[in-house]
């Protein structure tokens, strides 16, 4: 790859969760790079290692039971791998950030929303706290709650509210990546829109990098510039939004698009995936997706890699080694 | 768009500073019980004080009159006097230090090492917790009254021995409270959003963790204060607490023993001084933890 200007870089990124009843694989070589102030949309279903990768990404993972190895991991040219505990205390909140899937538990019942904002604030700035505090009506405004509710507690906030904390949390420190995870999955759909709104114009202001970890390829095609496609702990279809959308390669991909709803044609049936993601604990040792995949063949029980379709598309799919292979999406 | 709106820093220390402290006192008024706790137990702080003042240890507290030996209630001794002619009620009133500051100190012993014991070994769980639990477990397999006899007859008789001795007593209690608070909070996304946030793991303990594990630890120091009370009148009245004359009311309990049967008051007075003031305990107690619960805040 050439040197390009990249606000993260990680290879061949394993999690294992070792617990009695099996080694779990949650993440299996995965790698990642995001060019700075680039938003990418990291999908798939649920237990695809989403989340463990972005808990991963802030060296976070529980551990015992998890168990990580990673060859090479930098955040904005900085080796997060070697990272003593305290080191690792500076760079979160500072430079990474995160927010979480379900408001309504990420904040503190005990504390004021203004304080929460400005005990990350008061870490990492070299300011008093009294000064955090200034700061963090600030940014209370700035995802606009009025400053006087600074000094309110979490329940007395309604869940979008909450959610816009938690946002103003993340940002007081201006990170350079923020990973979102879930954001507006417990949020109903108007206020889904708001945030979403907050997020892409907060994150202009403060040019910030983001892993938008989502279900919803609507959000992905609303608020990101690239989407990485999850499945079973790897990245099997990584492009812009043009090439994934459009150019969709692999056929894990396909399937999610052709299993949303058609608009057009609302009497259809969905056309689900059929099976279910193979039990972590017992992965095939070829493709993943090889037992639910329609144009499985005897090449897809190696090992994949990935095949480069393009500067910025790449896919992990041994079934382009035929010749004139292509798959059908759905015609709309 | 966005208006920057200034707002003075005393402003929002002050309002800050008010709403805590006011909104636990609005919560706790609301019971009247826990009110009640309340006046008796400052009563009881009050008279103490005043008794200190007022009454000379040597001249009114140990001086035997025996004149006016077992004298019952009267209008010159409101509860009557002991087999040495000495006033109840004077000794009664002046006593109350000895039960109070021996369960507070005591308390406040086993609070900090029990809830420091427990919070880490709730927090970091494996092998931390289970050297924490399986200590507590040796420690509460011993009778505390025989624990309390051990320390007291190993260090010898004083004031101070007895609050450590008690306070030792209920480490283990703390520390299984606070770590059984702790378990479900540890859990909780607003921990690992902490984490995230880069905050240590000791500041997490202590500004996240134990301000959501309160209410456990809160009934338990009230109860322990009033276990602590009751455990230094026990071993008072097994002759090894607060060493004699001194008017600690598990002593004066022991001393009344033997007129039980005609001179009931020389007992009955002491023992309702021990009762109420544990009540009163027990009952702020309760209202503390319903006051400080920000679940229940609306």
């Amino acid at each position: 790859m050439n040197e390009k200007n990249l606000i993260l870089d990680v290879k061949n990124l394993v999690v294992r969760y070792e617990t009695e009843d099996g080694i779990v694989n949650a993440v299996n070589g995965l790698d990642l790079q995001i060019e700075k102030g680039k938003a990418i949309g990291l999908v798939g279903e649920t237990g695809a290692g989403k989340t463990t990768t972005a808990l991963s990404l802030l060296r976070l993972i529980p551990k015992p039971p998890g168990v990580e190895k990673c060859d090479f991991m930098e955040l904005d040219e900085l080796n997060m791998l070697d990272l003593s505990v305290k080191e690792l205390e500076k760079v979160r909140g500072k430079d990474i950030s995160m927010i979480f899937q379900d408001p309504m538990t990420a904040l503190n019942p005990v504390f004021t929303v203004g304080d929460q904002i400005a005990e990350s604030i008061h870490l990492h700035e070299d300011v008093s706290y009294i000064e955090a505090q200034k700061l963090a009506v600030g940014m209370l405004e700035l995802v606009g709650i009025p400053g006087e509710r600074a000094n309110e507690y979490p329940h007395q906030f309604s869940g979008g509210m909450k959610q816009r904390v938690v946002i103003a949390i993340a940002l007081a420190c201006h990170p350079k990546l923020l990973i979102a995870d879930e954001p507006t999955t417990a949020l109903d759909v108007t206020i889904q829109a708001q945030v979403l709104e907050l997020m892409k114009n907060l994150r202009k202001k403060y040019k910030t990098s983001l892993i938008m970890i989502t279900h919803d390829l609507g959000i992905v095609a609303e608020i990101c510039d690239e989407v990485a496609v999850m499945y079973s702990g790897n990245i099997v279809e990584k492009g812009t939004l043009e090439d994934v959308f459009n150019r969709t390669k692999h056929p894990y991909t396909e399937g999610l698009f052709n299993s949303l709803p058609n608009i057009n044609d609302r009497k259809s049936m969905l056309t689900p995936i059929k099976g279910i993601m193979p039990d972590p604990t017992n992965l095939p040792e070829g493709c993943p997706f090889n037992s639910r995949c329609p144009y499985a063949g005897e090449d897809c029980a190696h090992p994949q890699v990935n095949r480069q379709i393009s500067d910025t598309h790449y896919v992990r799919c041994s079934a382009y080694d035929r010749p004139g292979f292509h798959i059908n999406r759905k015609e709309r | 768009m966005i208006t920057e709106k200034k707002y003075s820093i005393e402003e929002l220390q002050a309002y800050k500073k008010r709403s805590i402290a006011s909104e636990v006192w609005r919560n706790y008024k609301k019971s009247p019980s826990a009110m009640m706790g309340l006046i008796i137990i400052v009563i009881i702080l009050i008279a103490a004080i005043i008794a200190q003042i007022i009454y000379d240890y040597n001249v009114d507290i140990v001086q035997q009159d025996m004149m006016n030996r077992l004298q019952s209630p009267s209008s010159t001794h409101f509860l009557g006097t002991d087999q040495y002619g000495r006033d109840i009620l004077v000794r009664i009133l002046y006593g109350a230090k000895y039960s109070l500051s021996v369960g507070i100190v005591s308390v406040a012993i086993s609070c900090l090492f029990g809830s420091t014991l427990g919070l880490i070994a709730g927090y970091y769980g494996g092998f931390t917790e289970n050297i924490i639990l399986r200590a507590c477990e040796v420690f509460m397999g011993i009778p505390s009254i025989l624990l309390g006899i051990a320390i007291m007859s190993a260090f010898g008789q004083s004031l101070l021995v007895l609050m450590f001795a008690i306070g030792l007593v209920y480490v283990p209690m703390f520390a299984r409270t606070a770590r059984a608070a702790v378990l479900p909070v540890r859990d909780q996304e607003y921990i690992e959003a902490a984490k995230v946030s880069g905050v240590s793991n000791l500041s997490i303990i202590f500004t996240h963790v134990l301000p959501n594990s309160m209410s456990p630890i809160i009934v338990q120091i009230t109860m322990g204060v009033a276990n602590g009370i009751l455990t230094a009148s026990s071993l008072s009245f097994l002759g090894l607490g607060v060493p004699v004359p001194a008017p600690e009311w598990g002593a004066m309990l022991s001393s009344g023993r033997e007129f039980i049967r005609d001179y009931s008051y020389l007992t009955f007075f002491p023992g309702l001084a021990i009762m109420i003031t544990v009540l009163a305990f027990n009952l702020m107690g309760d209202g503390l933890r319903d006051a400080l619960d920000p679940k229940l805040k609306q």
